[in-house]
């Protein structure tokens, strides 16, 4: 018996990490299926160059969304249904503001965040404070915020916004070296850039690790995924490249998907988002304040529910009573499918990435197919209930 | 007499961790068979491979219950053939009542339609067989712990139960209610009834037990019979950890030194019952260095009085001053408290001690996070240590630190609930039943992390229902009953005698 014992954090623990993050890496093949089904069945249509900026633009308000869906179902299961009505809320504030009232993008923009957040601290105030169920607090506000958006609205849709609003969604970083033509050389200059840090980060992180005999994945298993990594990046700057370069909410959602990863991994604040989900008894005997947790998670979802207001309202260059009308479902599928659990605790940022991806990719494929969006609907629902099963199973299993 | 079960050679792995390997178990039709080993040396995983709750084909090796060999797909496969598990958990629904929960998933009832009256009348009946003088329409949230294990036993009777199997049933229980159990198991045996009592109380392994089983590592050591003569505790104890244990209780010379935390005046309302006071004028004061013991029995108010003080976590309208060093503290939640140098360990470690879900690493840094960070941002690899450190200390018996909470054995769950509390560094610790379902072996290590703990300095708050513990560690004692202190007695002068006396003079003042 003590022979088995001399060093078992190295041993065992890899089957572990692996098998706890298999969602996740089950989740990221069955995306490649998806997309290596649609390229065959689209003719090669799907990952054109120009259709993969086209899948990035469209599905930009449901990655932002599911971000921060992922905080509120990390805390409890909770959902937060009125980030639609929020969204389009706010864009009707803002194309009040910027085409009614002729006031300047950047201040219309600044006003619109800042009456997100105050949506939230309305919100989270009687969801943390109040503790009144967050499914009756945010459906109450789905409601109320989508009478205000027609209020504001008058029932009739805004348009046009000026060129400088439109650019967020549908703008590109200028090309930084143009030589060539119809080739923008800034993407594949930067993802050689990221890619060498990357390298460099990895492979330092890893000697650290190694050094102080934490490291637990083994080398080949380092390297192919490093690799891939590398391979993935650079592909993707390609399309980038081939198309018409980097999309300004590209980097929007570099700098979101990043950031939140980061938040929610690594920092203090993050894991108290975790412990709130997994056991909120425990976590406040265990000195975590989880009213501010659960009133943050909050103020931040209508934040982001802003954000996608206006990276949807530049893409639609409108601002309509109808906006934003079914973002929550979205939104919520997404997390699910990339592994949340519906009862807290469990989930991440990148999986829900992935999830948002995965339904993206349905709608585009189908889209392009000629599938009718009534069965597109249906395979949706299918593939989101198949997913959770999934997750199901391979939980019984490993008992 | 006959064997009514016998297991055989079962092996159960999860994920490659043997947790039994080639077990053996014979139980004797009518007997009272205890189950003992160590924490995580497979007890409670025997007993869900016996009931179903791990299915057939999980497992190897086979199972005969009354001559035949059986396949347990689940529960409901077992619990038909007359076994009956109560788990180490109470598996209860608080806001139903008790005639409800007797017969949860065996209503008494005509095409699907509940017959209230024969589901009271019958629930009545399994209550005076085990001996329980309660309404079966009131509810399970509103009756003791001890109340509610009865309800378990009366509903394993309602389902007409042969075998039944009790995971420490007496863990959460105080020395009345205990034996009132254990009496209603040799009632049960006289009926034809055979048990399975797990337990790491070996006081009442001897008293009731007929023979008595060794787990170690997972693999069966021996078999004990016990026929009627005497075995002392001290030869388990032997079986148990394969060495003989000298004492129970490591030696320590105190190193007591100035009055270190005082609570004064301090009083506290049922948060939920209006004007009802739960902690009544309590003072107490530690030193430095010295472990204070609060004795007395369940329901005293030892647990409220602790959480009220920890923060504020329990009760209304508190009032009183806690000093520390001399200086008042202003403590209104549990984060003050915590800032303050104070820690709480609770005694009921899975809805209030531990995040099950995650792993032992994350559990462990939990409440020092703002320790092994800087600017907010969490240092992995100092987390890991610490995790490493302590499970190694402790001796928690875990694949990995990644291994989760819900997967370790109830004991091994104790273990990381206090490494979370000394990882916080606490000046003043208190511990609410420290040891509940440790094994003795264990028991020794905790107490002697305790004592390092108090010559380091620290002040310990030691409350527990047993009261050998509380004689064998603490340097001085309270006794605390209906939420008043009504006893202080020195190492020298504190016995069960001593205890029971300053218990028993309170109820006699007060009548
Ligand atoms: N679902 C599971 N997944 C992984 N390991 C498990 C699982 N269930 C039990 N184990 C492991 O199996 C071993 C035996 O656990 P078990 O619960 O049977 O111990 P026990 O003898 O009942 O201990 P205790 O007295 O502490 O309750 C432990 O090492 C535990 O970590
Ligand atoms: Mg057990």
């Amino acid at each position: 018996m003590e022979t088995a014992k001399v060093n078992p954090e190295r041993f065992e623990s890899i089957g572990y990490i692996l098998r706890s993050n298999i969602r996740q890496y089950a989740m990221l093949i069955a995306l490649i299926v998806i997309m290596i089904f649609f390229q065959i069945t689209t003719n090669g249509i799907l990952l054109v160059p120009m259709n993969v900026t086209n899948l990035i633009l469209q599905n930009s308000y449901v990655l932002i969304l599911a971000i921060g869906m992922t905080l509120c179902i990390l805390t409890g299961g909770n959902i937060d249904l009125s980030v639609g009505s929020v969204a389009a809320f706010i864009a009707a504030i803002i194309g009040t503001l910027i085409i009614n009232q002729k006031m300047s993008v950047i201040s219309a923009i600044i006003i619109g965040l800042l009456i997100g957040a105050l949506i939230g601290v309305w919100q989270g105030f009687w969801i943390a404070y109040v503790r009144i169920p967050a499914f009756i607090v945010t459906l109450a506000g789905m409601l109320l915020f989508r009478g205000l958006t027609n209020t504001i609205l008058k029932g009739l849709t805004l348009s046009p916004f000026p060129k400088s609003f439109q650019s967020i969604s549908s703008g590109y970083i200028p090309d930084f070296f143009p030589f060539f033509d119809k080739f923008n050389l800034t993407p594949i200059v930067v993802s050689i850039i990221l890619s060498i840090i990357l390298i460099f980060v990895q492979i330092r992180k890893r000697r650290a690790k190694i050094k102080s005999g934490m490291e637990l994945t083994p080398d080949f298993l380092f390297i192919t995924q490093l690799l891939l990594t590398v391979f993935a990046i650079n592909l993707f700057a390609y399309w980038l490249a081939a198309h018409k370069g980097i999309p300004i909410i590209l980097v929007i959602l570099g700098v979101l998907i990043s950031g939140y990863h980061f938040f929610t991994t690594k920092t203090v604040p993050g894991r108290y988002i975790y412990a709130v989900g997994g056991n909120e008894k425990a976590a406040k005997l265990s000195g975590i304040d989880t009213n501010k947790v659960l009133f943050f998670v909050y103020l931040n979802m209508a934040v982001l529910s802003a954000v996608a207001g206006i990276a949807f309202s530049a893409r639609t260059n409108s601002a309509f009573p109808a906006m934003g009308n079914g973002f929550e479902l979205d939104a919520i599928a997404a997390c699910f499918i990339g592994g949340a659990s519906a009862t807290g605790g469990i989930g991440t940022v990148i999986g829900a990435i992935i999830g948002a991806l995965v339904m993206g990719v349905l709608n585009n494929g189908m889209s392009i197919m000629g599938i009718g969006i009534d069965w597109q609907m249906t395979i949706k629902g299918f593939v989101l209930l198949m997913a959770v099963a999934f997750d199901v199973f391979s939980k019984n299993k490993a008992k | 007499m006959q064997a009514i079960l016998e297991m055989r050679n079962i092996t159960k792995s999860f994920g490659g961790v043997k947790a039994l390997d080639n077990v053996n178990f014979k139980v004797l039709s009518g007997e009272i068979h205890a189950l003992v080993g160590e924490n995580g040396a497979g007890k409670s995983t025997l007993m869900n491979v016996l009931s179903g709750v791990h299915p057939h084909g999980t497992y190897s090796g086979e199972i005969f219950y009354q001559g035949r060999n059986c396949t347990f797909r689940n529960i409901r496969d077992s619990e038909k053939m007359g076994i009956v598990i109560i788990h180490q958990e109470l598996a209860l629904i608080p806001y139903l009542s008790i005639g409800e929960n007797i017969f949860i998933g065996n209503e008494r009832a005509k095409s699907g339609v509940i017959n209230w009256e024969k589901t009271h009348q019958d629930a009545t009946k399994f209550l005076n067989k085990v001996g329980l003088k309660e309404n079966p329409n009131v509810l399970i949230k509103d009756i003791g712990v001890g109340k509610q294990q009865l309800v378990e036993i009366a509903k394993a009777l309602a389902k007409d139960v042969k075998l039944l199997i009790l995971d420490e049933p007496t863990a959460a229980l105080n020395e009345d209610d205990s034996n009132n159990l254990l009496n209603l198991l040799l009632e049960l045996k006289k009926t034809g009834i055979t048990s399975i009592l797990i337990s790491h109380k070996l006081h009442e392994v001897t008293k009731v037990a007929d023979s008595i089983t060794i787990l170690r590592d997972g693999a069966t050591i021996e078999t004990i019979e016990v026929k009627g003569g005497e075995i002392s505790e001290d030869r388990i104890i032997k079986g148990m950890v394969g060495r003989e244990l000298v004492d129970r209780f490591p030696k320590r010379t105190p190193k007591i030194g100035r009055v270190y935390f005082e609570v004064k005046n301090w009083n506290v309302y049922d948060p939920q019952i209006e004007g009802r006071k739960v902690i009544k004028d309590v003072n107490i004061k530690v030193h430095k260095g010295e472990i204070v013991g609060i004795s007395g029995l369940m329901g005293a108010g030892r647990t409220e009085f602790a959480m009220s003080v920890f923060g504020k976590a329990y009760g209304r309208q508190i009032s009183g001053q806690i000093f520390k060093d001399g200086h008042l503290l202003t403590i209104n939640n549990v984060q003050q408290a915590i800032n303050n140098g104070l820690a709480y360990v609770t005694e009921d470690r899975k809805t209030a001690g531990l995040i099950l879900i995650e792993d032992i690493k994350h559990n462990v840094s939990l409440s020092s996070l703002k320790k092994i960070s800087k600017r907010g941002i969490i240092n992995d690899d100092e987390e890991s240590k610490a995790a490493i450190n302590y499970r190694k200390k402790l001796n928690i018996k875990s694949s990995s630190i990644y291994h989760k909470i819900q997967n370790l054995s109830g004991g091994n769950q104790q273990k990381v609930v206090l490494a979370k509390w000394i990882f916080a560094a606490p000046d003043i610790l208190i511990l609410d039943e420290p040891t509940r379902g440790i094994d003795v072996g264990a028991k020794y290590e905790i107490y002697t992390i305790i004592n390092q703990l108090a010559d380091e300095g620290k002040a310990i708050i030691f409350i527990s229902s047993e009261l050998p513990e509380i004689l064998g560690i603490c340097d001085r004692i309270y006794v605390m009953n209906e939420g008043r202190i009504v006893g202080e007695l020195a190492k020298e002068e504190a016995s069960q005698e001593s205890i029971m006396k300053c218990i028993m003079q309170s109820n006699r003042g007060r009548y």
